[in-house]
C-alpha cells in the first residue's frame, strides 16, 4: 500500500494554469457536479495577486468524506493543466500512478517575453514522459465553436475517469455557463470526452 | 445544500442573524464576505474608506442598536486597532462581529501576522471556523454572544477558509429587532472616570466569556481513529484541524472554536488525558504560548514545524516523522510566473518613465506595487497602505541636504483615500517638498474592482458624489496640481520632469486613466500591429513588460498578440521606428 497524507479517502485533483484561463469555473462546475451526485466536495482557490497573469491552482477534493481543502505532494489523483509549463510546476503533486491531463498550449510568461528566461525545452515530451495525455484543447474548442471553452473541453477529457454521470455534468455546465452558450459548451464537453476516449483505444 | 465559500457563508450567518449593517474596506481574503452581505435582502452596507472608519461606523450602529458586521484582512486590523481596543471597553450595544481574514503563506499580503494576538490583547472574543458550514453557524451565533458578552466578537479565517468553498446548510433570517438606544455616558463615554469604570467591568466581562469558552461545544474533543489508544493528543483550530485528521488519524484532537479566550479546564483536562500533548498551528506560536502560559507541558514533534507559512497534511506528516508520499522533484529550470500589469494598464507608461527619470520611488499597495517587478523595476519601498506619501517625505527630509535623485511617492486612487489623505496633511502642514503621483485608475482594482472615496461607485450602488480629486489635493493646501492623461507617454514624461526639477515645492501629479478591467468605462480598441519591414529589433516596446508584447528568439522582430492587445497605444509611442502600426 502507499502512504497517503490523507485519511479521509477522498480523491485529490489539482487544476492549475495562468491567471485568466477559465480554471476557476472549470473548478466550481467540478465542484458542482460531485454534489449534485451526493458526494461532498472541498475546492480552495488562490485570488489576488496571483489573478494578473500569474500561476494560478485550485485544489479541489471530493468523495463520501473530505477532510482537508488543499493538494499536496505526491498526493494528487489528477492533475488538470490548462498550459504545459505549469503542469511541469506542479508535476510534484501527482500521486504515484496519477492522471495528468495537459491543455497542449504554452504561454510565456513576462520574464520570457523580456527575454529574462526561457521556456522548457520540447515540455510535451517531458510531460508524456511523466505519463501526461497532452489535449489539443484549444484545437478542439475552436471545431465546437469557439475557442472559450478549451476549459470544458478538458473537463471532458477529466470526466472519463471519475465516476459521476454524463448528465450530471453537464446539467452542471448548462447551470454555469454564460446564458445562449450552453449548447456550445456541451458539444465542447463531449468533445473532449471523445478525444481521451479515442486515445484509450 | 449550498456550496459557498468561508466568505460567502459569513455573510449568509450573519443575515440570518438579522445582522443589518455592513461596513468594511475591501482586502484579499476578505473582500467577498461584504460583497456577498451587500446582496442579500433588507440590509444596509458600505466601502469605509479604511478599516478604522468602517470600526467605528459599526461601533456607532451598535451602539445605537443595530447588528453589524465589519469586515477587513488582517493588516486592516492594525488600521482598526484604535477603536477595537476601547470598543471591549464600552462593549455593543446590537451584536457586532468582525471578520479578520488572515494570509499565512501571503498569497497577496504584504505580511503574515497572526491577529491571534489583537484578539487576546483588545480582550475581543475570537471565533474560529474549519470550514464553511461553521463560518455559517459561527457568524450566525456571534451576535447572540456579543450581546451577551456585551463585547464586539471577532470571527478568523484564513485563505483556505475564506476562498475555500463546501456545502452549507443555510437558514431562515431570524427577526431581529434592533434595541432601543439610550442615552448612558458611563458604558460610552470612555473618558477616565468612566473608562476606569469599564475596565472593571471589562475584566467581569471577560471571566464570563472564559467559562462559557469551558462549556460551549464550539471547543470540543474529537476521539481518534482508535488505532494508539489516544497516546497523542493535538489542540488546533481553523483549517489545520482537517489537515492534523488527515495527517495523523490516531491523534485525539481538542478542537477549538473559540480560540481567545481559550477554555482552560478543557485544556487541562485534555492534557491529562493523553501521553503526548502538541499544539499544531500556521506560522505562528500564539496557542503553544497560551497553553504553555496554563503550566502545560507541550511535546516537540520529531522534526520542527515550518515557521512560516501554510501547514498542510504532508507537512504535518513530516514533522510527525510519518512516510510521506514519494514525488517527482519540479524541474528546476522553469520560468517564473510573476503576476504582471495587465496589457494596457495605465500604470505602465508612469513606472516607465519614472525607471528613466532614476527616480527614488517610494511606493505603496495596489496593482501598481508590480511596479517593483523587471522590467520596469521601478520601486523602492512598499510598506503599508498610504505610506508612500508618509515616507517619501521622510527620505526628503532625510536627504535634503545632499545631492539626491529626485523622490517620488506612488499611490492609487483607493489607497490614497484610505490612508494618504492624512500622510498629504502632514507634508503640506510641514512645508514638505517633493514628487507624489496619484494613479487614479478609477477603482480599487487590485482586490476585484470595488467602488471608491474618489470612483462614484458605492457598494450598493447608491446615488453618491464623485469626488474631484485634484479639487481635493488643492483644497488640502497643495498648490501644484496637474492631471496627467497616463497613456500619453509624452505628457508624462514632461510633468514628471517639470515636477522633479522643482526642489523647492511639492507637487502632486494625478494621472488619470480606467483600469482595463472596468466593463463600463474602459474602452477597448482594436489591436495594433508591428510592421516587420520597420522593426529594427531594437526590444525598446518589449521593455515597457506589455504581456502583448513579445520579440520573436531568433529575428528580435517584435509581436503584438491580438487576444491580449486592448489599443492603448502605449508601444507605438515608444517606438523610434514607427514600426507600430493601427491598420
Ligand atoms: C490596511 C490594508 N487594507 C487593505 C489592503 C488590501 N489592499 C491592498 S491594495 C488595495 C487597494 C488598491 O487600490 P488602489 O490604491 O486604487 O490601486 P490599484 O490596485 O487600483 O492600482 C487594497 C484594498 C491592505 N493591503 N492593507
Amino acid at each position: 500500500m502507499t502512504s497517503s497524507v490523507y485519511s479521509d479517502g477522498a480523491t485529490s485533483v489539482l487544476l492549475c494554469g495562468v491567471g485568466g484561463q477559465g480554471t476557476i469555473l472549470a473548478a466550481d462546475i467540478l465542484a458542482k457536479t460531485v454534489c449534485a451526485s451526493g458526494d461532498v466536495v472541498k475546492l480552495s482557490e488562490i485570488h489576488g495577486m496571483a489573478q494578473r497573469g500569474g500561476s494560478v491552482t485550485t485544489d479541489v477534493r471530493f468523495g463520501k468524506y473530505v477532510n482537508s481543502m488543499v493538494c499536496c505532494q505526491g498526493s494528487c489523483d489528477a492533475i488538470l493543466a490548462f498550459e504545459t509549463t505549469e503542469a511541469l510546476r506542479n508535476i510534484s503533486y501527482l500521486r504515484d500512478g496519477g492522471m495528468l491531463i495537459v491543455n497542449d498550449q504554452s504561454i510565456k510568461p513576462l520574464p520570457v517575453l523580456t527575454g529574462d528566461s526561457v521556456m522548457p525545452e520540447e515540455p510535451e515530451s517531458q510531460l508524456r514522459a511523466y505519463g501526461g495525455k497532452l489535449i489539443p484543447a484549444q484545437d478542439i474548442a475552436q471545431k465546437t465553436g469557439s475557442i472559450k471553452t478549451a476549459n470544458v473541453v478538458l473537463l471532458g477529457a477529466l470526466s472519463t475517469s471519475l465516476l459521476y454521470e454524463q448528465r450530471v455534468w453537464e446539467e452542471q455546465i448548462s447551470a454555469s455557463v454564460p446564458k445562449g452558450t450552453e449548447a456550445m459548451n456541451i458539444a465542447a464537453f463531449r468533445a473532449g470526452r471523445a478525444f481521451v476516449q479515442n486515445i484509450h483505444d | 445544500m449550498e456550496l459557498l465559500s468561508g466568505n460567502q457563508a459569513i455573510a449568509q450567518g450573519a443575515w440570518e442573524a438579522g445582522c443589518q449593517i455592513g461596513v468594511a474596506y475591501p482586502g484579499t481574503p476578505s473582500t467577498e464576505t461584504m460583497e456577498t452581505f451587500a446582496k442579500l435582502p433588507d440590509v444596509y452596507a458600505e466601502w469605509a474608506p479604511n478599516e478604522k472608519v468602517a470600526v467605528e461606523v459599526g461601533a456607532g450602529a451598535s451602539a445605537a442598536g443595530t447588528r453589524v458586521l465589519a469586515t477587513m484582512k488582517h493588516v486592516g486590523v492594525n488600521v482598526a486597532a484604535d477603536p477595537l481596543f476601547t470598543l471591549a471597553y464600552t462593549g455593543v450595544g446590537g451584536g457586532m462581529l468582525i471578520l479578520t481574514a488572515d494570509d499565512p503563506g501571503m498569497h497577496s499580503s504584504q505580511n503574515e501576522q497572526d491577529n491571534h494576538f489583537y484578539a487576546r490583547a483588545a480582550h475581543i472574543p475570537m471565533l474560529e471556523p474549519s470550514d464553511s458550514q461553521e463560518a455559517h453557524d459561527m457568524a450566525k451565533v456571534a451576535f447572540e454572544l456579543s450581546e451577551r458578552f456585551d463585547l464586539p466578537f471577532f470571527i478568523r479565517s484564513t485563505v483556505r477558509i475564506s476562498h475555500a468553498k463546501s456545502p452549507v446548510e443555510v437558514g431562515e433570517r431570524e427577526n431581529f429587532t434592533p434595541k432601543q438606544y439610550k442615552k448612558n455616558p458611563a458604558k460610552w463615554v470612555m473618558m477616565p472616570a468612566f473608562a476606569i469604570g469599564r475596565r472593571a467591568s471589562l475584566d467581569q466581562r471577560v471571566d464570563a466569556v472564559t467559562a462559557w469558552a469551558d462549556e460551549t461545544p464550539l471547543n470540543r474533543i474529537v476521539p481518534g481513529d482508535g488505532s494508539d489508544d489516544g497516546d497523542i493528543g493535538v489542540i488546533c483550530t481553523g483549517a489545520i484541524y482537517q489537515y492534523v485528521r488527515d495527517a495523523l488519524p490516531e491523534a485525539r484532537i481538542l478542537k477549538l472554536g473559540v480560540t481567545w479566550p481559550l477554555p482552560k479546564l478543557k485544556i487541562q483536562n485534555f492534557a491529562f488525558g493523553v501521553k503526548h500533548l502538541y499544539v499544531v498551528e500556521e506560522a505562528s506560536t500564539y496557542l503553544s504560548e497560551q497553553v504553555r502560559a496554563l503550566g502545560i507541558k507541550l511535546d516537540q514533534p520529531e522534526n520542527p514545524l515550518p515557521r512560516d507559512g501554510e501547514l498542510d497534511p504532508w507537512a504535518i506528516q513530516i514533522a510527525f516523522g510519518k512516510r510521506v508520499p514519494t514525488h517527482t522533484d519540479t524541474p528546476e529550470d522553469l520560468p517564473a510566473r510573476p503576476p504582471a500589469l495587465c496589457a494596457g494598464c495605465p500604470h505602465r507608461p508612469v513606472f516607465r518613465e519614472l525607471g528613466r527619470l532614476h527616480a527614488i520611488v517610494v511606493g505603496d499597495i495596489g496593482c501598481y506595487t508590480l511596479g517593483a517587478l523587471p522590467p520596469l523595476s521601478a520601486m523602492d519601498t512598499t510598506l503599508c497602505m498610504g505610506a508612500s506619501v508618509s515616507m517619501g517625505h521622510g527620505f526628503e527630509l532625510a536627504l535634503h541636504h545632499t545631492e539626491h535623485r529626485p523622490i517620488v511617492s506612488v499611490i492609487g486612487d483607493s489607497t490614497f483615500g484610505h490612508s494618504g489623505l492624512e500622510s498629504l496633511l502632514g507634508t503640506v502642514y510641514n512645508s514638505g517638498i517633493g514628487t507624489i503621483c496619484i494613479l487614479d485608475n478609477r477603482t480599487t482594482a487590485m482586490t476585484g474592482q470595488q467602488g471608491d472615496m474618489f470612483n462614484g461607485i458605492t457598494l450598493q450602488h447608491r446615488p453618491t458624489r464623485e469626488l474631484n480629486m485634484a479639487q481635493v489635493v488643492r483644497a488640502l493646501g497643495v498648490d501644484d496640481v496637474e492631471e496627467i492623461n497616463p497613456n500619453n507617454i509624452k505628457a508624462v514624461r514632461e510633468a514628471l520632469q517639470r515636477a522633479t526639477k522643482a526642489d523647492d515645492r511639492l507637487s502632486v501629479l494625478i494621472f488619470r486613466s480606467p483600469c482595463v478591467q472596468l466593463k463600463d468605462s474602459f474602452v477597448r480598441q482594436k489591436p495594433l500591429h508591428v510592421d516587420e519591414e520597420k522593426c529594427t529589433t531594437c526590444g525598446v516596446c518589449v521593455s515597457i513588460g506589455c504581456p502583448a508584447l513579445s520579440s520573436d528568439l531568433d529575428s528580435g522582430i517584435a509581436h503584438i498578440d491580438e487576444v491580449q492587445c486592448v489599443g492603448c497605444k502605449q508601444c507605438q509611442q515608444y517606438c523610434a521606428f514607427h514600426a507600430i502600426k493601427e491598420d
